[in-house]
């Protein structure tokens, strides 16, 4: 059961290359840019988890390493929420191309959308 | 002193946000250009400072933020070690050049704040990737720098610009996602990000039977190569690249083309390689294959190309391949037992000078370029001519460039090309000694079809101007470089490449990775 999630995380990380490398469609090619991100988000959190552990949180008086013992590693958490926010980004500045991309083209055909060559 | 470090980072990231509401305010908004040069010069100094300040082989490492959690420290960390200190001054000089020269430049652009402050992160993003100490905050660099790069590509929203952006900005995604991949491995093998102590904890991994690493870390080491690979378009990864750096504005086609590809990608393959991963034959071969194949496929397909800027980005792809060779034939000789450092160090040497020396010429003929672009109004060769005595200036810094990078003694390249073919040679790699000679005369071949059809010949359009004054200061600086670099090799051996090469030949040993903040 254990091994199963993982290869969820790295199935979703090759459909989203797949859609990067192999669809023509603009718009799929962005929905692909999510799916890699959710697949790299999900494989950070997968990461620092750890079956029956609790919420990272130090009680009043609790020694650290008890802490330690019990907890889930938080640093993954704090990775995932910084790569979520890059993620955003990248999202919406690619949706603001694809918008001006119409503009220009009249179309979300990449195939058509070739200008540029060799 | 060592106080002032993460100021590098903070002022340019600081300053490109205080321009967006220095653009709104009436009456200041014309002084975001002036600013902008101020801050990238006050970097360039402060990193000029510190090599002289620090040449001694001082690398102190800087927790900025920090937190004193449970008695261990919590923060940022800064290492300002000789190869960070050579970067800073490459990114800094670079930007220095190209930001005097787009006050002039950029006056076709409306909306020239949201270039100053894209510009500003990006050089600060640089300067973070190449101080960060720990993978996590790289990565984070590299993406600021990038996203920044991806709107500085379609600035201008034409429709070949927003095309080249749209295609890097998804190869650029593909790129980081696999670097994060690669790290979060490498983290979930170590619990560590600090590249010091992640590459102890690599160490310190049993090592399965009749294999020389675990598969976990050859899957990170196969993402993080690959990806960084991608971001320094090496070949077979390079599609982005002629399509990218052409279609931005030229001083951001020197920016990314001479220092960009170097700061998010050869360099952080180098501290990969070296410091986290350690030197290993077949990430060394790897290095070495991408480099011969980028050099060869990239001269060949410069010198078939008409358009002057495609032909800059193509010859950008075949001299970074010398910089990865030269770091894999380093890496291979280290991984040798008994390792012969003084062969190793001659590589780095001769990798890292080149690197220095293509930011410098390679800028050059990018602004160059811009400024025959702007005068003539084609970037097709056949369409030039005898711009040599009708802009005097732009022809004359056009041909120390292009001297330069085609290895025509005393200019710097000929100087960083023939310490690498001799640290080949010394190496017992004779076939790529013999692959580097072939490739530094097809690029002399190469500038020599760029002067015959820019500079020389019979003038094709009556009237062109020589570019205004900002330009030619701006290509000035990068020339006077050019030269000084193979004039004054010795002074920058000592103050740049000599603790720089260090830091790379002792990263390889425990003693050095100590300096970096591991645990002993």
């Amino acid at each position: 059961m254990g091994i199963a999630i993982y290869i969820l995380a790295f199935a979703c990380l090759l459909t989203g290359v797949y859609a990067l490398v192999a669809k023509k469609n603009i718009v799929r090619i962005i929905l692909g840019i999510a799916i890699l991100e959710y697949a790299v988000n999900l494989l950070l959190v997968l990461v620092g988890y750890r079956r029956g552990g609790s919420a990272p949180i130090l009680a009043r008086g609790e020694a650290p390493a008890a802490l330690a013992a019990r907890a889930v590693d938080p640093l993954p958490q704090a990775m995932v929420l910084t790569s979520i926010v890059i993620g955003l980004s990248v999202t919406a500045l690619a949706v603001a191309m694809a918008i001006r991309l119409y503009d220009k083209y009249g179309t979300f055909d990449m195939n058509d959308i070739r200008n540029l060559r060799g | 002193m060592k106080e002032l470090v993460p100021l590098l980072v903070g002022i340019p990231l600081g300053t490109a946000f205080l321009i967006v509401i220095l653009a709104h305010v009436r009456g200041l908004s014309r002084l975001t250009g002036l600013l902008a040069t101020a801050v990238v010069a006050v970097n360039l100094l402060l990193g000029v400072w510190m090599c002289i300040a620090m040449h001694d082989g001082a690398a102190p490492a800087i927790w900025a933020g920090e937190w004193n959690g449970l008695g261990r420290p919590i923060g940022i960390e800064l290492v300002c070690d000789g190869l960070a200190r050579l970067m800073v001054v490459v990114i800094n000089m670079v930007a220095l050049a190209a930001i005097i020269f787009a006050a002039s430049y950029m006056r076709r652009f409306t909306t020239v704040w949201l270039f100053h402050s894209l510009f500003l992160l990006m050089t600060g993003a640089m300067n973070g990737v190449v101080l960060s100490g720990d993978l996590f905050n790289m990565y984070v660099f590299i993406e600021v720098a990038a996203i920044a790069s991806y709107g500085l590509v379609a600035f201008g929203t034409e429709s070949e610009e927003l095309e080249a952006a749209f295609k890097y900005l998804v190869l650029g995604v593909l790129a980081s996602t696999f670097i994060l991949v690669g790290i979060t491995v490498l983290y979930s093998l170590t619990g560590h990000l600090n590249m010091a102590k992640m590459a102890e904890g690599l160490r310190r991994l049993p090592k399965p039977e009749g294999l020389s690493a675990s598969p976990a870390v050859l899957l990170a080491a196969a993402c993080l190569l690959g990806g960084l690979a991608l971001k320094a378009a090496m070949v077979p990864f390079h599609a982005w690249l002629p399509d990218a750096h052409p279609s931005a504005p030229a001083p951001i086609s020197a920016m990314l083309s001479g220092v960009l590809i170097k700061a998010a990608g050869v360099y952080a393959l180098a501290r990969i390689v070296f410091t986290v991963l350690g030197v290993n034959p077949y990430y060394a071969n790897i290095l070495i294959a991408l480099g011969v194949l980028s050099m060869v496929v990239g001269m060949f397909l410069a010198l078939g190309q008409w358009d002057l800027k495609r032909l800059l980005a193509y010859s950008s792809i075949s001299q970074a391949g010398y910089i990865v060779l030269a770091l894999g034939v380093a890496a291979e000789v280290l991984s040798r037992s008994p390792p012969d450092r003084a062969v190793a160090g001659l590589c780095l040497l001769g990798g890292l000078f080149h690197l220095f020396n293509h930011a410098a010429f390679k800028g050059l003929l990018f602004l160059s370029s811009g400024s025959i672009e702007q005068a003539t109004g084609t970037r097709q060769l056949k369409q030039m001519g005898g711009l040599a005595r009708q802009m005097p200036v732009t022809g004359f810094c056009c041909r120390v460039g292009a001297l330069s990078i085609a290895g025509v003694p005393p200019f710097n390249g000929f100087f960083s090309k023939i310490i690498i073919i001799i640290a080949l040679a010394l190496a017992g790699r004779p076939i790529l000694c013999a692959v580097a000679v072939g490739v530094a005369v097809g690029t002399l071949l190469m500038y020599v079809k760029v002067q015959r059809y820019v500079l020389e010949g019979a003038p094709t359009q009556r009237a062109v101007r020589e570019s205004p004054w900002p330009m030619g200061v701006g290509m000035a600086i990068l020339a006077v470089v050019c030269v000084l670099g193979g004039l004054a090799i010795l002074p920058l051996k000592e103050y740049l490449f000599d603790p720089a090469g260090k830091v790379l030949l002792d990263s390889v040993t425990a003693a050095g990775r100590l300096a970096m903040g591991a645990t002993p």
